[in-house]
C-alpha cells in the first residue's frame, strides 16, 4: 500500500511515488487500459502536474466514468493544492462508486487539511463501512478521532489551542488497490492487491457492534483510586471495584497479538513523521514548528534555561543568512510505552558547512503527538 | 484493547458508584430523613436507548451516557453525547466526555478528562459537576417528604424555592392550597454556588449565605453584563437575622450564565446562586418579586408529612397565643413571648416592655387579626423561624394595618420573639 504524508514537502514524496508507480505498473499491465494512464502516473511522479492533468483529462474525455482516471485526477488536484477541485472529484467518485474506500479516505485527508474533522470522520467511517479491514483508513480515523478529541477538550477546558504543530498526518491513498471490478478498473492480481489483513481495533469500528462471544472465563476486576483533590468535598477517595461485566469479557475475545503489532508500526510511523517534520521545520527556519517539536520539559543542553536555549536556537536557525538544509536517513526506532528512542544520520548543510552526524532523539508521547525530550549528537 | 475498555468501565463506575452511595450524610436532626429514592442501579437496563433529547436539563442524558459507558456501548455513548452537544454546543462537561470517548477509540485512557496536560482544576470542576448532576437525577425528593423550612405559605404565594448547597440543587415547590397548603415538588435544577461554599459571613468571602430570603427585584438582561446571562433576581441578604449575627456583604443574586458556557462548575460564583439560562427562565416564571421565598440551606432537612403538620400546628398555636395575649392587655403575659435579647429596629427588650406597659394602661379593648401568614424555618443550627403576616390591629383609641415580620427563636424549649418589624 503506497502512502505518504501530505505535510511532507514534495521531494520527500519521491520515494513513495516510485513505489506507487511500480504498483500501478502491475495493475495496468492489462492491455485494455494501457492507454495513457501510465503516462499520467509518470508525469505525477515527475511533479509535472499541469501536463498530467492535461493527459488525464484527454483520457477521461473518452472514458468519463473511469474510476482510476478520475482518482488520478483527484490526486493531481490534491498535489496542485486545489483542495476544492480535488474534493469535488473524490466526492463524485464516492457517489458513483460507493463501494470504493479510497476516494472516501482521500476526501477525509482533504477535509482534515481544512480542519473539517467531522466531515473527515464521516468519510473515513464510510471507507471502513465498505472495507472493514482497511488499515490506512483506521490509522487515519485514529488521527481524526484524536483531533476531534483535542477540539472537544479545548471546548471543555477552555484551552487556547494555539499549538503551532497542528500538522496533518493523514495518509493519502495513491492507488485504487481494493477496487472490486467496477468500471474499468480490474486489479490483475487480486490476491496481492488484497489489503493487509490487519485486524482493526474493534472500538474504532462504528459499524461493528460488539457482538463478540462473551468468554466467561476471564472476569478480571480492576480497582482505581479516584484522586481528584478538587472534588474531594463530594467524592470519597476510595478504591472502587469494577464490575466484571460481560462487556469486559466480550472485550477479551477479539484480542490478539496482531493489533499490537499494527499499533507498534503505527507508532513507528508517527515517530518517523515527527522526525521529518522536525527536520523540515529546521530547514525552512520555521521556529514555531521547530520549537513546537520539543516537549515542554525538554532536557536542554547543559541544563540551561529553556528561554536561553530557545534564544540560542533562534539565533542559530532563524538568524542564519542563506539556506539551511537538514536531511535525515532512515531512523532506527525503539519504542517503550510512551517513550521512544530514534537514532539516525543527520545531514546538515548551511552555506559552506556540510556535516553528517549520528543523532539520537528521545521522544515522549504527549496526547496524540510525540515530542522531543532529549537530543544528543555524536 | 482490554485495558481501554476496562479503564473506561472503571471510570464510569467510579462516577456512578459515588453517586449511588445513597444517604451518605448522617442527618443531624432525628426527625429528618433524607428521602433519597432507591434508584435503579445503572447497569440494570442493558437495552439500547434511542438517541433522544429533552428540555428538562441534561441529567437524564448524562445518566444514560454513563450507563452506556458502563455497559461498554461506547459508540452509542458517543452518539448520545453528540446529541447532547447539538442541543447545548458549549456544554463543557459533554465536550469533556466526548473527548474521552474519542480518545478511547484511539488507545487506552487513564482517567476522566484523559487528555495529557489537561488542567487538573478544570477537570476536577467538570467531574464534580457530573457527580452532583447524576446524584440529583437519581435522588429526586419523595412525594411524602417535604423540606422542613416550608411550614406555611400564604394563599396567594404560589411557589417557594429551596436550595441545597451540598447537593448543588435548587428545588421548586408549589403551594398546594387544595391540599392544606402542603408543599408539592415541581422541579429541581443544578446550581452553582460560591467558590468557597456556603455560610457566608462577610463581604468578599466568596460564600453563599444560608437563610430565609426573598427576591427583591428583577434585573432584566439589558441592564446586566453577560456574566449574569438571561437575568438576575437580587435577594435580601443580609436580612435582619444576618445583621444581628454580624454578617455583612451584599449583591447576593439568583442569576443566569454567561454566553460562553452552558453551565458553570458547582463552586464558581462569588456567592450568588447561578442557574443555566434555560433553567433560570423556567424558574423565573414562578418568581413573585417581593414574596417568593428563596431558602438556602446547607443540606435540606426533610420531614414526613405527619411531622411537618405537627411542627406547623405547634407554631401556629404559639403565634396565636402571642396574638391572644396581646388582646388580653395583660402585659406580663404578652411579654412572655419575647426574648430578653429582643430588639426591634429602635428598641431593646426593656424599652419595648416599658412602652407596652404604658400603652396598655390606656386600652379598654384590643383586637388583633393576622392574615396571609407565612412561616419559614431557618436552615441551620439555631432553631429559628421567620414569620410574616398582615397585621390588622384595632383598639379603642388606635387602628393600624401593617405587614409585619418576626423572627422566633427557640430558647430553652420555648419559642420566643427575637426581632420584629415592618416588612
Amino acid at each position: 500500500m503506497n502512502t505518504t504524508s501530505l505535510h511532507q514537502p514534495r521531494f520527500q514524496q519521491l520515494k513513495g511515488l516510485r513505489a506507487l508507480a511500480l504498483g500501478l505498473a502491475i495493475s495496468f499491465a492489462a492491455p485494455a487500459f494501457a492507454d495513457n494512464l501510465p503516462d499520467v502516473q509518470r508525469l505525477i511522479k515527475q511533479g509535472q502536474y499541469p501536463q498530467a492533468l492535461e493527459k488525464v483529462d484527454a483520457y477521461l474525455s473518452n472514458k468519463p466514468k473511469d474510476a482510476q482516471g478520475r482518482f488520478l485526477k483527484g490526486l493531481i488536484y490534491t498535489e496542485m493544492n486545489k483542495p476544492v477541485d480535488a474534493i469535488a472529484v473524490f466526492t463524485k467518485l464516492t457517489e458513483d462508486y460507493p463501494e470504493l474506500p479510497e476516494p472516501y479516505n482521500n476526501l477525509a485527508v482533504l477535509y482534515a487539511q481544512q480542519k473539517q474533522y467531522d466531515k473527515a470522520r464521516t468519510a473515513l467511517e464510510m471507507a471502513i463501512r465498505t472495507h472493514p479491514s482497511y488499515a490506512i483508513a483506521y490509522e487515519n480515523l485514529g488521527d481524526v478521532y484524536a483531533k476531534l478529541a483535542s477540539q472537544a477538550y479545548d471546548k471543555a477546558l477552555q484551552l487556547d489551542n494555539s499549538n503551532p504543530a497542528t500538522q496533518n498526518k493523514l495518509a493519502l491513498i495513491r492507488d485504487l488497490i481494493t477496487t472490486s471490478g467496477k468500471g474499468n478498473v480490474k486489479p490483475s492480481m487480486p490476491v496481492a492487491a488484497a489489503p493487509t489483513p490487519t485486524p482493526a481495533p474493534i472500538a474504532a469500528t462504528p459499524v461493528a457492534p460488539l457482538a463478540a462471544k462473551p468468554t466467561p472465563t476471564v472476569a478480571p476486576t480492576a480497582s482505581i483510586v479516584t484522586t481528584t483533590p478538587g472534588a474531594a468535598a463530594t467524592t470519597q477517595n476510595k478504591p472502587i471495584e469494577a464490575k466484571p461485566a460481560t462487556a469486559v469479557a466480550a472485550a477479551v475475545a477479539p484480542a490478539s497479538t496482531a493489533p499490537v503489532a499494527a499499533r507498534t508500526d503505527a507508532v513507528q510511523e508517527d515517530i518517523a513523521r515527527a522526525i521529518t517534520a522536525w527536520a523540515n521545520a529546521w530547514s525552512r527556519k520555521d521556529m514555531r514548528a521547530y520549537l513546537g517539536a520539543y516537549a515542554s520539559d525538554f532536557n536542554t543542553p547543559k541544563g540551561v534555561a529553556r528561554k536561553a536555549w530557545e534564544a540560542e536556537r533562534e539565533d542559530r536557525i532563524a538568524g542564519k543568512s542563506g539556506k539551511i538544509s537538514v536531511n535525515v536517513d532512515e531512523p532506527t526506532i525503539s519504542i517503550n510505552g510512551d517513550k521512544a528512542t530514534a537514532k539516525f544520520r543527520q545531514h546538515y548543510k548551511a552555506g559552506s558547512l556540510d556535516s553528517s552526524t549520528t543523532k539520537t532523539l528521545v521522544f515522549v508521547r504527549s496526547g496524540s503527538k510525540w515530542l522531543i525530550k532529549e537530543e544528543n549528537a555524536r | 484493547m482490554l485495558g481501554r475498555k476496562l479503564v473506561f468501565i472503571v471510570l464510569a463506575s467510579c462516577l456512578a458508584a459515588s453517586v449511588l452511595a445513597r444517604q451518605p450524610e448522617k442527618q443531624a436532626h432525628s426527625a429528618a430523613h433524607h428521602p433519597a429514592t432507591n434508584s435503579t442501579p445503572a447497569a440494570a437496563t442493558p437495552s439500547r436507548v434511542p438517541v433522544s433529547v429533552s428540555d428538562s436539563g441534561p441529567e437524564a442524558q448524562l445518566a444514560t451516557i454513563f450507563r452506556e459507558i458502563e455497559s461498554n456501548q461506547l459508540n452509542h455513548a458517543l452518539e448520545l453525547t453528540e446529541a447532547l452537544l447539538r442541543q447545548h454546543p458549549n456544554y463543557r462537561l459533554a465536550n469533556l466526555i466526548k473527548g474521552d470517548l474519542l480518545l478511547a477509540r484511539r488507545g487506552p485512557i487513564q482517567t476522566f478528562g484523559a487528555m495529557s496536560g489537561a488542567p487538573a482544576d478544570k477537570v476536577a470542576d467538570l467531574r464534580a459537576e457530573a457527580i452532583v448532576r447524576l446524584k440529583g437525577y437519581r435522588e429526586k425528593p419523595q412525594a411524602n417528604f417535604v423540606p422542613r423550612y416550608l411550614l406555611q405559605m400564604p394563599a396567594d404565594q404560589r411557589y417557594a424555592i429551596v436550595v441545597d448547597t451540598k447537593r448543588s440543587r435548587l428545588y421548586v415547590y408549589e403551594n398546594d392550597v387544595a391540599n392544606g397548603g402542603r408543599p408539592r415538588f415541581i422541579a429541581d435544577y443544578y446550581v452553582t454556588q460560591g467558590k468557597l461554599g456556603a455560610e457566608k459571613v462577610s463581604e468578599g468571602d466568596k460564600k453563599t449565605p444560608i437563610g430565609v430570603y426573598h427576591v427583591t427585584s428583577n434585573l432584566s438582561r439589558a441592564k446586566l453584563g453577560d456574566l449574569y446571562g438571561n437575568g438576575a433576581y437580587p435577594l435580601n441578604y443580609p436580612n435582619e437575622w444576618d445583621k444581628r449575627q454580624g454578617r455583612n456583604g451584599s449583591g447576593i443574586w439568583l442569576h443566569g450564565t454567561p454566553s460562553d458556557t452552558y453551565a458553570r462548575p458547582p463552586r464558581a460564583s462569588d456567592g450568588c446562586v447561578v442557574l443555566t439560562n434555560q433553567d433560570l427562565d423556567a424558574v423565573a416564571k414562578n418568581l413573585q418579586v417581593g414574596s417568593t421565598p428563596v431558602i438556602i440551606s446547607n443540606s435540606i432537612e426533610w420531614l414526613s408529612l405527619d411531622d411537618w403538620s405537627k411542627e406547623r400546628s405547634e407554631l401556629n398555636k404559639t403565634i396565636d397565643a402571642w396574638r391572644a395575649d396581646w388582646e388580653s392587655r395583660d402585659t406580663e403575659r404578652f411579654l412572655r413571648h419575647y426574648s430578653k435579647r429582643f430588639k426591634s429596629s429602635d428598641q431593646n427588650f426593656d424599652e419595648f416592655a416599658a412602652q407596652k406597659k404604658q400603652v396598655n394602661t390606656s386600652k379598654e379593648w384590643i383586637k388583633v387579626r393576622l392574615n396571609n401568614m407565612s412561616v419559614f424555618r431557618n436552615p441551620g443550627k439555631e432553631e429559628m423561624v421567620v414569620v410574616t403576616f398582615d397585621q390588622d390591629y384595632r383598639s379603642n383609641n388606635l387602628n393600624n394595618q401593617m405587614k409585619k415580620r418576626q423572627y422566633w427563636l427557640r430558647e430553652d424549649g420555648k419559642w420566643k420573639i427575637f426581632y420584629e418589624g415592618s416588612a
